[in-house]
């Protein structure tokens, strides 16, 4: 435990109250996730970080003080807490700010019996902050922190390597787990993994700069924190408006709803409607606020065109120069999230952007061995599996790679029997409608009684470039 | 073979041990980020309108307080310039202050809303009061029960609640979309991972959702949202001078006959409320923040959590997590 060295944060009453809340507003707002082992000290860690930046309430500060010393793990623990009463382990949301950003943290529970909750916290995470602790390295729990985050395309991963005052701040135990992280990061195509060494109980190197670790002259935990980029600034995919709604009040006000997937739109750029692809030009952006003259990514917008265009939910209006692509046929990436496992042939509804279609398994062509980083042959996927499936829907998805666009990558299983949420899907590849149809004139029947080996069958076919179809010869 | 079926390469962003040889790369459009507020925003209106989107009958919570306050304005931005296409309901347990139904009814009839009033005439007639039955069952009756009842009665299958996960410990947890089974209850278990904004709102028959579009807002953003956009609010929020029983810390409204003080008690104190609810259990505070500007600067120097002033979730630790499972919001 770690002594109380400062009061409670109280602001100058005289201090200029419209100023602070003008600097509020240049703020922008960064999501991270957070996963660690039990006792890596996580919630040290978090605990650590809302405190030094003065963020917990002082109600709650004095509620977790014993002797002059706070128990930082449980400012925030509320995880803990349900482990031993048995109540809700889950991904729990927690808010602070600095004077240069606010932050969403979705603190995660790291086993593997929780990979559900880890792939829901990062999926909307800028950055990741997986925990090591420095007695140790990385475990195979580490690898899966690293490999969920790497997966759900999280652009920046934090490694803490924490409890750094029980190595006696070893410079050498440091380069050694940095180097291994270095090396898992390449493995899993981390594009940026970041090594910090911390003591989440001391708070060398959380919020402040330690001068235990003389050796390190990089920024601490919040530094980093507050100054990488948001995910969605790294996305490069043109204009994306998913429509939601059309809002039509009257004769003259015709306009779609929804929230900008990805890009910036302007007043007269040409956009096309799909899947319709009639061509015209924005209008104007209307809001509450009066029409802009730009918008973009996340924004939600309603966007009025030049011509009349057939458009209702679940169409997208998108850039002419880079529209998405029509996919009724994809390779995805699944985390199974439902206790009933995951079978080729099975069919659920599949939500992507605003339209929900129905989706058949045609494959599943590998599960993850997280610990080894491994793909293995499988012909399920259990609860918290993570696999690689082929898909088909019933209509074309207008989507991006996963990589390309996260909002239009994405897309959620739903269980039409009891309309649980079954899995959480990235798009890897899109088989093309007019790629899969290429030039072949013999048509060929084949009946088989064996869903593994006609999906095999399929495959080989599919791979050679033939256009297959499969259907029900008899009733089930 | 990586598993991710894409090619980056990791060397080029990699930072080393002196960390920060690499900086992360300056936002393309940074004079045109959007601020914290923008983005929570957008996200507020993209869930409201997904709820109209795919439910048949949703309803909008109104509790008259801050936080419906905002909510409400953001469904208006959500569907402008077209009308918002659903009903407000207000859950009155009969113990409401009388300056908020006066500021409810003056307030929607100006925006030409439609609002749906609820009140569980029997336990009222019974005489229903905290005092009598303790705030558990009270509250059990007028709000819990009121509300199922008339969700039930209009056969409202999605109701938006204006509840934020930084209030208190149990909401940290809390859907976005809250599934409630056919009694309308919420099985802490049995609730449906939300990843990225796709929002599962597949129901079968009786079952319906409880949707927070707040839930990622602070109180303080609450706050500077009202300020910014100049949204009206119920006058007891503002500090003035108000005839109060002063116990211990507690300043306790004098509104209903049972709040009866001891001889002293009755004074005039210059207060505010925090949070407003039923007049017999939510205490005032000591202050003299008249102004948005001064409430703002007041909440940043307590940092008290909101909810200590509320006299319902004291008498047993963890109680909201006990009446959100039986269907409170
Ligand atoms: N010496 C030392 N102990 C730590 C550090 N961080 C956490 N701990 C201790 O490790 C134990 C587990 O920490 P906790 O935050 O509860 O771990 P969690 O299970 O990951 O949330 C507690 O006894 C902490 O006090 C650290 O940096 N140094």
């Amino acid at each position: 435990m770690a002594v109380l060295e400062n009061a409670v944060p109280v602001i100058e009453p005289e201090q200029d109250i419209e100023q602070l809340l003008e600097a509020d507003r240049r703020k922008d707002l960064l999501r991270f996730s957070t996963a660690g082992s039990v006792d890596d000290g996580k919630s040290t860690l978090i605990g650590r970080m809302l405190y030094d930046s003065r963020s917990v309430y002082e109600d709650t500060v004095k509620s977790v003080t014993k002797d002059a010393a706070i128990d930082f793990a449980l400012l925030t623990d509320g995880l803990r807490a349900e482990r031993e009463q048995g109540i809700t382990i889950d991904v729990a949301y927690r808010y602070f700010s600095t004077p240069r950003r606010k932050f969403i943290i979705a603190d995660t529970p790291g086993h593997e019996q929780y990979t559900r909750n880890m792939a829901t916290g990062a999926s909307t995470a800028d950055v990741a902050i997986v925990l090591v602790d420095a007695r140790k390295g990385i475990l195979d729990q580490t690898r899966r922190h690293a490999s969920i985050a790497a997966l759900l395309g999280i652009p920046v991963v934090i490694a803490a390597v924490n409890k750094m005052d029980l190595v006696g701040f070893s410079e050498e135990v440091f380069e050694q787990h940095r180097q291994s992280l270095q090396k898992l990061a390449r493995q899993l195509e981390i594009p940026e993994l970041i090594p910090v060494p911390v003591s989440a109980l001391d708070g060398d190197n959380v919020v402040h700069s330690s001068s235990r670790t003389p050796w390190y002259d990089g920024p601490t935990l919040l530094e980093l924190l507050e100054t990488v980029p948001l995910a969605i600034e790294k996305s490069h995919a043109g204009f994306r408006l998913p429509v939601q709604r059309v809002i039509r009040p009257h004769q003259d006000f015709r306009g779609f709803a929804g929230q900008i997937a990805a890009g910036t739109i302007r007043p007269g750029d040409e956009v096309v409607a799909l899947p319709s692809g009639v061509r015209t030009r924005v209008r104007s952006i209307s809001t509450w606020d009066g029409d802009l003259q730009v918008a973009r990514a996340p924004q939600s917008v309603t966007l009025t065109l030049e011509d009349e265009a057939d458009i209702s939910r679940g169409d997208m209006i998108a850039a002419v120069n880079a529209p998405p692509r029509k996919a009724s046929r994809l390779e995805a990436t699944l985390v199974w999230m439902q206790s009933k496992p995951l079978r080729p042939g099975a069919t659920y509804l599949l939500k992507h952007t605003t339209q929900t279609v129905r989706a058949r398994v045609v494959q599943i062509r590998s599960r993850l061995d997280v610990e080894h980083l491994q793909q293995i042959p499988a012909d399920a996927l259990d609860l918290n599996a993570i696999g690689t499936v082929v898909l088909e829907t019933s209509r074309p998805l207008l989507a991006d790679l996963y990589r390309e666009n996260r909002s239009t990558g994405s897309f959620i299983l739903i269980d039409p029997a009891d309309h649980a949420t079954a899995g959480a899907g990235m798009i890897r590849d899109i088989v093309e409608a007019a790629q899969r149809a290429h030039g072949h004139g013999a048509l060929a029947l084949i009946a088989i009684d064996n869903s593994a080996l006609a999906a095999q069958l399929e495959e080989h076919l599919l791979d050679a470039g033939v256009l297959v179809v499969r259907t029900r010869l008899t009733e089930r | 073979m990586g598993f991710t079926g894409e090619v980056v390469s990791p060397g080029a962003g990699f930072s080393g041990v002196a960390g920060f040889e690499h900086p992360p790369e300056k936002p393309e459009l940074s004079a045109a980020r959007l601020s914290h507020i923008q983005l929570l925003e957008a996200e507020s209106i993209h869930i409201i309108r997904e709820v109209a989107a795919e439910f048949q009958k949703p309803v909008m919570l109104y509790s008259i307080g801050k936080d419906s306050s905002v909510m409400l304005r953001l469904a208006q931005k959500a569907f402008h310039p077209g009308p918002i296409p659903f009903p407000l309901l207000h859950v009155d347990t009969g113990y409401k202050f009388r300056e908020m139904l006066e500021f409810r009814d003056r307030y929607t009839a100006e925006l030409g809303l439609k609002l749906i009033v609820w009140r569980n005439e029997q336990a009222i007639a019974d005489g229903a009061n905290p005092f009598a039955l303790g705030t558990q069952r009270c509250c059990g009756l007028l709000k819990t029960q009121a509300l199922l009842d008339g969700l039930k009665a209009h056969g409202f299958d999605a109701a938006f609640g204006g509840a934020r996960r930084d209030e208190e410990k149990s909401r940290a947890k809390e859907r976005i979309f809250s599934f409630r089974d056919a009694a309308g209850q919420w099985d802490p278990k049995n609730q449906r991972p939300e990843l990225w904004n796709l929002f599962n709102g597949r129901i079968g028959p009786g079952e319906s959702i409880r949707v927070f579009p707040l839930s990622n807002w602070t109180e303080l953003d609450i706050w500077h949202y009202i300020h910014l956009e100049k949204i009206p609010i119920v006058p007891l929020y503002f500090a003035k001078e108000r005839r109060m029983l002063v116990r211990g810390d507690s300043l306790i409204p004098i509104e209903q006959p049972f709040v009866k003080g001891l001889p002293g008690e009755e004074q005039w104190v210059k207060c505010r409320l925090r949070s407003l609810g039923c007049s017999p259990c939510t205490g005032a505070i000591r202050s003299d923040a008249d102004t948005l500007p001064k409430i703002i600067a007041e909440l940043m120097a307590m940092r008290n959590s909101e909810r200590a002033n509320r006299v319902i979730d004291h008498d047993q630790d963890g109680s909201m997590e006990i009446k959100k499972r039986e269907g409170y919001f």
